[in-house]
């Protein structure tokens, strides 16, 4: 709530200035022959405009949105469990939302994508209350059973989604979810994502809330915060989140642990000022993946959540071992 | 004023805190003592709406903790649990800051913000201000929780052992300071305490209790007598005064250092 750095807005500004310079390059690496020059000669306009508008903006559009969403995402979770080592990823929330989506693709293959995303978001949802509820049987003061119970939770709907989809032929689709690739981001395929945008204003509207809820029940009561209805509004920003994000492009594992967690040791939790930097940090992160991804093995791709999954579980186990746990 | 009226709370079939009927007054320090397990923690939780009591009610000012709005109450009772493990990383002016919210939400004004700067000078906090919480000592931090109570300005403030973690020279000033606060700015100020002999020095009323009941209340002086401490606390203790202070003593194993 109480600035204390001289200058935050000019920090942010930039922070946005170093993201768009690197949204550009985005715009401009790959296989498709697109560059600056060729937008302004008349000869080949055309053909890069139609690159530019089809695909290019539309991907490096969804990375930053994914990236963003997916950080905001990960710090709201750790608030609300009080653990740095929480994310939609290790909480069985995206797992759960894959079910969510097999489920659609398997009875109401015809429905709308809206629809598949918001039913993949209840299971989503139901996951992570279930979750939260699990929690409740671990003992306090061991703030790492919180993430192991999480994944081996989320490993286990992941099985299940794995034996029903192997059974219907769906296995691809699953790999789709868990994977976080923009190469498949087209114009017309992944504008659901924009909500992510308005999820995110949603939660720094509310910062202050996570900031409270994060510093326990008792504490939140104490200040008149109604615990539980942020404890839901959360959930639902979340698993809005992780559903929006696994139904247009595939999940990427770790990043709402990875950003939050730097981001956090820069200058700390108070929401109000930090959800910003995870924005931009989250969004760049993912950005510079995927170019790297574009670059590294050109003409051919990695996907950037195959890139950032190298990167970020390093940067987990370093978390992890690296600096005493503050997580209690 | 607190009034509180048969209030019980059992956990498992165990009962914590069994009937207690008591009214306290607005202004002035008041000190729960007794031993561990005698429902100390749980009275206050109680009365801070943290817990829901099974039988009983407990009032603040008329307002019935258990169905006013939290909003509400928060601007009027405020407490500090005894263990406050925030994993969050907060400043120290963040955290006193978020004690202005009940009467801020969110938005700082200048009387917020003159509030937060006295809180952090009154606990000596303005050097640190700017420090994350978990780079502080455990003293320190427990003066920055306290700093977030004092910025809360409620008229009714509850403390669950805020001396747990300070020396015996933070606990006194810790101690000077809650009484300034309740005699200066007439706050109600309620803490629950383990040393007799600091309870006895600087607290207005004491409510001594065991077993979940309460078994002595009245003024330091009522309270700090070798009978009432002693049917307390099941072991012999004497009260005598000191040059003017209380000072406990209790018996000693024949061949200890002091008999």
């Amino acid at each position: 709530m109480a600035t204390r750095r001289s200058g935050p807005i000019e920090g942010l500004a930039a922070g946005l200035l170093a993201l768009l310079a690197l949204a550009s390059v985005s715009l401009f690496v790959g296989v498709a022959d697109l560059t600056p020059g060729r937008l302004l000669d008349p000869a080949t306009r055309e053909a890069a405009l139609v690159a530019l508008l089809e695909s290019r903006l539309p991907r490096t559009a969804a990375l930053m949105l994914a990236g963003s969403c997916l950080a905001i995402a990960g710090v709201i979770m750790q608030m609300l469990t009080r653990n740095r080592f929480v994310e939609p990823t290790t909480a069985g929330t995206t797992e759960a939302a894959g079910l969510g989506m097999l489920v659609m693709l398997l009875f109401f293959p015809g429905s709308p994508v809206v629809v598949k995303s918001l039913v993949s978001a209840g299971f989503a949802c139901a996951g992570t209350a279930l979750f939260l509820r699990l929690l409740r049987a671990v003992p306090p003061g061991s703030p790492l059973l919180v993430p192991l119970t999480g994944i081996m939770f989320g490993g286990i709907i992941g099985s299940l989604t794995a034996y029903i989809a192997h059974h219907h032929g769906l296995i691809q689709s699953l790999g789709a979810w868990r994977n976080g690739d923009f190469s498949v981001v087209i114009a017309g395929r992944y504008e659901l994502l924009w909500l992510t945008l308005a999820l995110s204003i949603l939660a720094y509207l509310a910062a202050d809330r996570f900031t409270i809820a994060g510093l326990g029940r008792d504490m939140s009561r104490n200040l008149g915060l109604d615990h539980g209805r942020t404890l839901a509004v959360g959930l639902v920003i979340v698993s809005l989140i992780s559903a929006l994000v696994v139904t247009t492009v595939g999940s990427i594992p770790f990043l709402g642990l990875v950003v939050p967690n730097l981001v956090s040791l820069a200058m700390g939790d108070n929401l109000r000022r930090s959800l910003p930097w995870m924005a931009i940090c989250g969004a760049g992160l993912v950005l510079a993946c995927d170019i790297a991804g574009r670059i590294i093995v050109a003409p051919y791709e990695i996907p950037a959540g195959t890139v950032f999954g190298v990167l970020g579980s390093l940067v987990f186990l370093y978390l992890l071992l690296g600096r005493p746990s503050r997580a209690a | 004023m607190i009034e509180i009226e048969g209030l019980t709370k059992a956990y498992d079939g165990h009962v914590v805190v069994d009937g207690v009927s008591l009214t306290i007054p607005r202004g002035g320090l008041t000190g729960i003592i007794g031993p561990n397990g005698a429902g100390k923690s749980t009275l206050l939780g109680l009365i801070a709406r943290l817990l829901a009591a099974d039988r009983g009610t407990v009032a603040v000012d008329g307002l019935n903790v258990a169905t006013t709005p939290g909003e509400e109450l928060s601007r009027r009772l405020s407490v500090l649990k005894q263990d406050n493990s925030i994993a969050a990383r907060l400043t120290v002016r963040d955290l006193v800051a978020f004690g202005r919210y009940p009467h801020s939400r969110g938005r700082l004004g200048e009387a917020d913000q003159a509030m937060i700067g006295r809180a952090l000078s009154y606990l000596g906090l303005e050097p640190i201000a700017d420090r994350f919480l978990d780079e502080l000592s455990g003293g320190q931090r427990q003066r920055a929780y306290v700093a977030m109570v004092l910025a809360q300005d409620t008229d009714y403030m509850l403390f669950d052992e805020p001396l747990a973690s300070l020396d015996i020279r933070h606990a006194v000033s810790m101690m000077h300071l809650l009484r300034d606060a309740s005699r200066r700015f007439g706050k109600a100020v309620v803490v629950v305490l383990h040393d007799i002999d600091i309870a006895g020095n600087f607290s207005d009323r004491i409510i001594g209790m065991k077993d979940g009941r309460v078994v002595c209340h009245g003024s330091a002086g009522e309270v700090m007598t070798g009978a009432n401490l002693t049917a307390i606390y099941d072991i012999p203790i004497s009260a005598h005064r000191l040059d003017g202070q209380f000072v406990t003593t209790y018996a000693l194993p024949e061949g200890a250092a002091g008999a």
